[in-house]
């Protein structure tokens, strides 16, 4: 690792300053910044800790659940509220690394990261999600640009996430064996922003509504109304774990148990 | 009250446990010494390139940097000797290049180290190394032993020409082509074994000290093996003779192997410390493991095995290519050779075999012996090939193998690939397994499988292995530089405790459990007034280390030898105190008694006599009570047995499930039921990872892909299940123990029992492993072959 | 440098330490508490597993400075004042869960926060899902699934008084 200043602010706004440094980098959980700096692969001046800021807890509405930034993926996965309202996405962030991972990462820190592996992004994506920063609320649809890209600017930062209630929705996740990412992760909704299906772990380009398996689903919601629904190839992951053949083979697997799931 | 009973056969909880479920082993990175220097080591991240330059100069300025050494600094060393050499057919020597210390002239593996950097903090070590200059001019990799082959491939070694090592063989080509010709069947089946990459959970770590006021230079290391390090390293590297060397390998966090050899950093730690007059600690990272730990297997083989109408073997022809890597690592040259070629004849009567075995260069890291070297790979193409018989011919798998094993009143066995079996009973481990595994009751599991729209399959390999490698006489004679005998000194103190210094390792196995139990059966000392030492050349006379499952069978027998002594001498002085003949002394329980009499002697007044000789026999006996044994083994020994393996296959995804495994092995005589069962269960976790997922995966250039946990698959508690372990016990007839060894049992059993229940499953009649879920479900939909 | 202030095992410490200071690295190198080992650089292998504030984090994947103001118990501190053990390493000795004992520390501290963590009681399957953030070479996991069942009989049982 490269050393760095390290700071602690107690305020948003001192948090917003101190990412004015060139080469500022937050630490939220830092489940993947801290693997990425003791690889020597990013060299921050200063790393900015958000834990001093609070921006943790659930709140469950009749429309949504509405979840800190900072909360750990651990908290999600235990939050009977969010197994009442979502379960889906308590199973999904229960689904997310392993305990120690779920200790401290958090749903701000996954979904700014935005890894094309991650599973976050995913729910966020299918469910129509708000992600509100310091200083705006970003749809789910304008938020995610590519694989470790998103719309967030410079110095902004996510407070917390809004996810709509579904009518259903499931998560199932056919994990790399090795790093125990996802491969394929499928997460399918039917709710205020109508029939989704995103993947996450399959795409070049990170998590991606699957339009086919959209409109299937939306013709009639059943597992079997996937079959024979195809998913190109053309713009997924080929690596030492699975082909890009293989990948859309899973996806059509994979959603169909995510929708016996949701049921 | 009676105490407990300790001795063999009890599964006593292990001594050593105490201090690793508080945190208080001694590994050897948790070893610092004052003024401490850290290295980092400037690796190769290309397969093959000329070193054009190396600019050292911005990066000796850096702060904290005390020294940066490369190629140059050792080209007038010795290189990383070999420890075992092959003749190839025509009975020339192989082909056997220099492995520099550090790189010199060029690179030929990714990892291979460029240059060292030696600084007050590893940080600091780091930060300079990316300053380093270097140059390099990329050459043509490659990574398989069939790109190494191929006419106009690059060449690795100027001494090695068309990138072989050796092309060796062993058996009788010409009966073997005469059975060929008159047999009913000759079934052909070609196969991979799939590179490994041990993974021991702690990384490798060396600490080079130097006593400036002695001259004096300690290593710590963690080694499998620290008095062939101190040779290999004293005297073919550095020129440093053994009185004046000092090998610690303390608490070592698993070898499996891989920390048998005499690795780099070793050498350069230890010089670098006397150049310096500073110690200098190196420390693994993980990434680094990947790269620069050897690696396990990498095998591409053709089987034949001829039989006659009746199933019956007549004849097996095999042609293996074996990966070496870049350099020969130290007992590279004997894994695909006298470990695998002599194993061929498994548990069969197979009356003739021919082998022959071509070891190639390829731009990869170093392959050596991984956690049953050269037997997993052996026992995986027998295994197989006698399933695709099976199929071929149409007899059931388990009738055919009945058929074929040696019968049990055949031992002595002598084979026709060098070995004689000195003892074995397949058809009991065979059956033992069967009613383990519930064999008959598997059509009906099966059947509920399918229902659930799964596919079962069960696989059998009974095989056979040999550890304790021996003797020394015939391994000299096979190309060993090495003997391979074992080393034990048993000091009794004054009041009758012992301590016992074992030439053998302990990196796992639990030997300061068995080695006591074992003093305990035959001294009568209390278990808990036993303690075993190991790992530091300044306290035991010598040793060979631990690999091999050597420990017991060669190391427990030097004990048992040193016991003797112990005991033929206590007679002597007992004869004495109870004013008898020696020849009327007999041992009993920890007593010395006069024959027919109640007349006695405690080991421990004995003991205090020998160090307290008043009233002693001073004129025919030294005071003292401690001796030492070389024990040099009559042969190998013979575990064998039976692994059971059921499969569940999700057709929809290809996933793999294992459903069942159980184990029946026939380790000789057992010391500790409960460290046996672990020592399997190990094994066949290990033995699983290779059949289900493991795999070092290099693209054709010879760039490693599975560098690190992210992409190379350990096996995981949630991808394993109960693995059940039974026993059957035929003794080894040469070792006083009647010892065989398990601890690469569950490795070499296993790999073959999981293929072959994947292919029934499938009805398929081969596949390579690992059966990723996208290879099974790549079959399962006609996409590939197998 | 800034200086961690946090509690190890009970005892306070306060530390000058380089920002980029893992909580690993402080615990090994500046308090000497060397039970806490490093295995992997992806924080995949477990063997660095602590408790910070009672749960379950690898401490080669935080940095020290994060551990300020909490308090951390590695495996060092889990036995009684006396030198009674834990459930945990009394269960891991007995049914030898463990061979070279290196991943020990970290497989023992993620055991304790899975138990801790589910006192309805866990299946073996759950046992072995819930170790998925540590690696053990030697054992093949059957005998640290045994002692973890076992473990979490003892710790769940109601305290003898």
């Amino acid at each position: 690792m490269y050393d760095f200043a390290y700071e602690k602010p107690a305020s948003l706004a001192d948090a917003v300053a101190a990412l004015g440094h060139e080469d500022a980098k937050v630490i939220a959980g830092g489940m993947t910044l801290i693997p990425v700096l003791k690889q020597r692969l990013n060299k921050p001046s200063v790393v900015v800790d958000l834990s001093g800021l609070g921006m943790t807890g659930i709140t469950v509405t009749d429309e949504s659940v509405i979840i800190g930034a900072m909360t750990t993926h651990a908290t999600v996965a235990a939050s009977a509220a969010v197994k009442r309202a979502i379960p889906a996405l308590a199973t999904l962030a229960g689904l997310i690394g392993d305990k120690e991972v779920r200790h401290r990462g958090t749903i701000g820190g996954s979904l700014a990261n935005n890894d094309p592996a991650a599973d976050y992004p995913s729910a966020a994506l299918a469910l129509g999600a708000t992600i509100n920063t310091n200083t705006r609320s970003i749809n789910a649809d304008d938020y995610f640009q590519g694989m470790f890209t998103t719309a967030l600017e410079a110095g902004e930062v996510i407070t917390s996430v809004v996810f709509p209630i579904p009518a259903k929705a499931a998560y199932v996740k056919f994990k790399n064996p090795a790093s125990r990412y996802a491969m394929v992760g499928v997460f399918v909704a039917k709710g205020p922003a109508g029939v989704r299906v995103t993947i996450t772990g399959a795409g070049q380009n990170g998590v991606f509504r699957h339009i086919g398996f959209e409109h299937a689903l939306a013709a009639k919601w059943s597992a079997d109304s996937l079959t024979g629904v195809a998913t190109s190839q053309d713009d997924l992951n080929s690596d030492i774990h699975a082909s890009a053949e293989y990948r859309a083979h899973l996806c059509n697997v994979v959603a169909k148990r995510a929708v016996a799931a949701a049921g | 009250m009676n105490a407990p009973f300790e001795g063999i056969g009890a599964s006593v909880r292990r001594k050593e446990d105490l201090r690793f479920i508080s945190g208080r082993g001694n590994y050897t990175d948790d070893i610092n010494r004052p003024h401490q220097t850290y290295m980092v080591i400037k690796r190769s991240d290309r397969p093959h390139a000329k070193i054009i330059s190396i600019d050292t100069s911005v990066a000796m300025a850096a702060p904290g940097v005390v020294a940066i050494y490369t190629g140059d600094d050792f080209a007038n060393i010795g290189g990383l000797p070999c420890g075992w050499q092959i003749h190839n057919k025509d009975g020339s020597p192989m082909a056997e290049p220099k492995h520099p210390v550090i790189a010199h002239g060029k690179v030929r593996h990714v990892g291979d180290p460029i240059a060292v950097v030696i600084a007050e903090t590893k940080q600091q070590a780091r930060n300079a190394a990316e300053l380093l200059e270097i140059n390099l001019e990329d050459l043509p990799g490659v990574a398989t032993t069939t790109d190494a082959l191929k006419p106009g491939a690059t060449l690795i070694h100027d001494e090695a020409a068309g990138n072989v090592c050796y092309d060796w063989h062993l058996g009788d080509a010409d009966a073997v082509a005469a059975a060929f010709k008159s047999a009913h069947k000759v079934v052909t089946l070609d196969l991979e074994n799939n590179r490994l990459i041990p993974n021991a959970m702690e990384p490798r770590v060396a600490l080079g000290d130097y006593d400036r006021h002695t001259g004096d230079y300690t290593l710590y290391t963690t080694s499998q093996n620290p008095h062939v390090i101190r040779l290999l390293m004293g005297a073919f590297v550095l020129g440093l003779p053994e009185h004046k060397l000092r090998v610690v390998a303390p608490d070592v966090g698993g070898g499996f192997g891989s920390k048998i050899y005499h690795y780099a950093e070793e050498a350069i730690v230890t010089w670098a410390a006397g150049k310096l007059g500073r110690p200098v600690k190196w420390t693994a990272d993980r990434s680094e493991s990947f790269m620069s730990d050897a690696h396990g297997r990498d095998h591409v083989s053709t089987a034949q095995m001829a039989v006659d109408a009746s199933g019956k073997f007549l004849a097996l022809k095999v042609h293996t290519v074996a990966n070496m890597g870049a350099y020969l690592s130290t007992f590279a040259p004997a894994v695909p050779t006298y470990l695998y070629a002599t194993l061929l004849a498994g548990t069969y009567t197979t009356p003739v075999i021919y082998v022959e075995v071509k070891a190639v260069f390829t731009n990869t890291v170093p392959v050596d012996a991984y956690r049953g070297a050269g037997r997993p790979e052996a026992t995986f193409l027998i295994e197989r090939l006698v399933d695709a018989v099976a199929l071929d011919t149409g007899i059931d798998k388990i009738e055919l193998r009945r058929k074929n094993f040696i019968p049990i009143d055949a031992f002595p066995y002598q084979t026709p690939v060098a070995l004689q079996y000195d003892s074995g009973n397949y058809f009991a481990t065979l059956d033992a397994a069967m009613k383990a595994a519930d064999y008959n009751g598997f059509p009906a599991r099966k059947a509920a499988a399918a229902a659930k729209g799964k596919l079962r399959g069960i696989g059998v390999s009974t095989y056979l292995e040999a550890c304790g490698i021996a003797p020394s006489k015939v391994v000299g004679s096979l190309g060993a530089r090495a003997g391979l005998y074992e080393v034990a000194n048993i000091r009794v103190h004054p009041t009758g405790s012992v301590t016992v210094f074992t030439g053998t390792h302990s990196h796992g196995q639990g030997h300061e459990t068995t080695m006591a139990q074992l003093v305990t059966d035959q001294l009568g000392v209390p278990f808990s007034q036993v303690d075993i030492v190991h790992g530091d050349t300044s306290k035991i006379p010598f040793g060979m280390g631990t690999y091999g499952s050597r420990s017991l069978a060669v190391g427990g027998s030097a004990m048992v030898k040193a016991m003797d002594k112990i005991i033929a001498k206590g007679k002597k002085i007992a004869a004495h105190l109870l004013e008898a003949s020696p020849e009327d002394i007999e041992f009993k329980n920890g007593n010395f008694s006069v024959a027919g009499t109640d007349r006695s002697k405690s080991f421990g007044e004995i003991a205090l006599t020998a160090y307290v000789p008043h009233n002693y026999p001073i004129e025919t006996v030294e005071p003292g009570l401690d001796e030492t044994a070389f024990y040099d083994p009559m042969n190998f020994t013979f575990p064998g047995g039976c692994h059971i393996c059921e499969v569940e296959i999700d057709p929809e995804t290809g996933v793999t499930s294992i459903i069942n495994f159980n184990a029946v092995d026939d380790v000789g005589r057992v010391i500790n039921p409960m460290i046996v069962e672990g020592q399997v269960q190990g094994g066949v976790a290990q033995g699983i990872g290779q059949a289900l997922m493991e795999n070092a995966a290099y693209d054709a250039s010879g760039q490693l892909l599975s560098g690190s946990f992210m992409d190379y698959t350990m096996p995981r508690a949630d991808d394993l299940v109960n693995i059940t372990v039974g026993t059957e016990n035929t003794m080894c007839t040469h070792n006083p123990l009647g010892s065989k060894g398990c601890g690469e049992v569950g490795a070499i059993g296993s790999p073959p029992a999981v293929i072959n229940a994947i292919c029934d499953a499938l009805k398929i009649r081969h596949m390579n492993m690992p059966a990723t879920a996208e290879k099974v479900w790549s079959i399962i939909n006609g996409r590939s072959a197998g | 440098m800034p200086q961690v202030t946090l509690t190890v095992n009970g005892k306070s410490a306060s530390v000058d330490v380089e920002a980029r200071t893992l909580l690993v690295e402080l615990l090994r190198e500046k308090l000497g508490m060397t039970g806490t080992h490093v295995g992997c650089d992806t924080s995949q292998c477990g063997a660095c597993v602590v408790h910070v504030d009672g749960v379950s984090v690898k401490s080669c994947t935080m940095l020290a400075v994060q551990a300020e103001g909490t308090s951390v118990t590695t495996i060092e501190g889990i036995a009684a004042a006396d030198g009674t053990l834990h459930p945990m390493q009394e269960m891991f000795r007995e049914h030898h869960a463990l061979q070279c004992g290196f991943c020990t520390p970290g497989m023992v501290m993620s055991a304790i926060d899975l138990v801790n963590s589910n006192p309805q009681g866990l299946s073996q399957d759950e046992i072995r899902h819930g170790l998925e953030g540590n690696l053990c070479r030697c054992t093949g996991y059957h005998n640290i699934v045994k002692a973890i069942d076992a473990a979490q009989g003892i710790m769940h049982a109601p305290a003898a008084e």
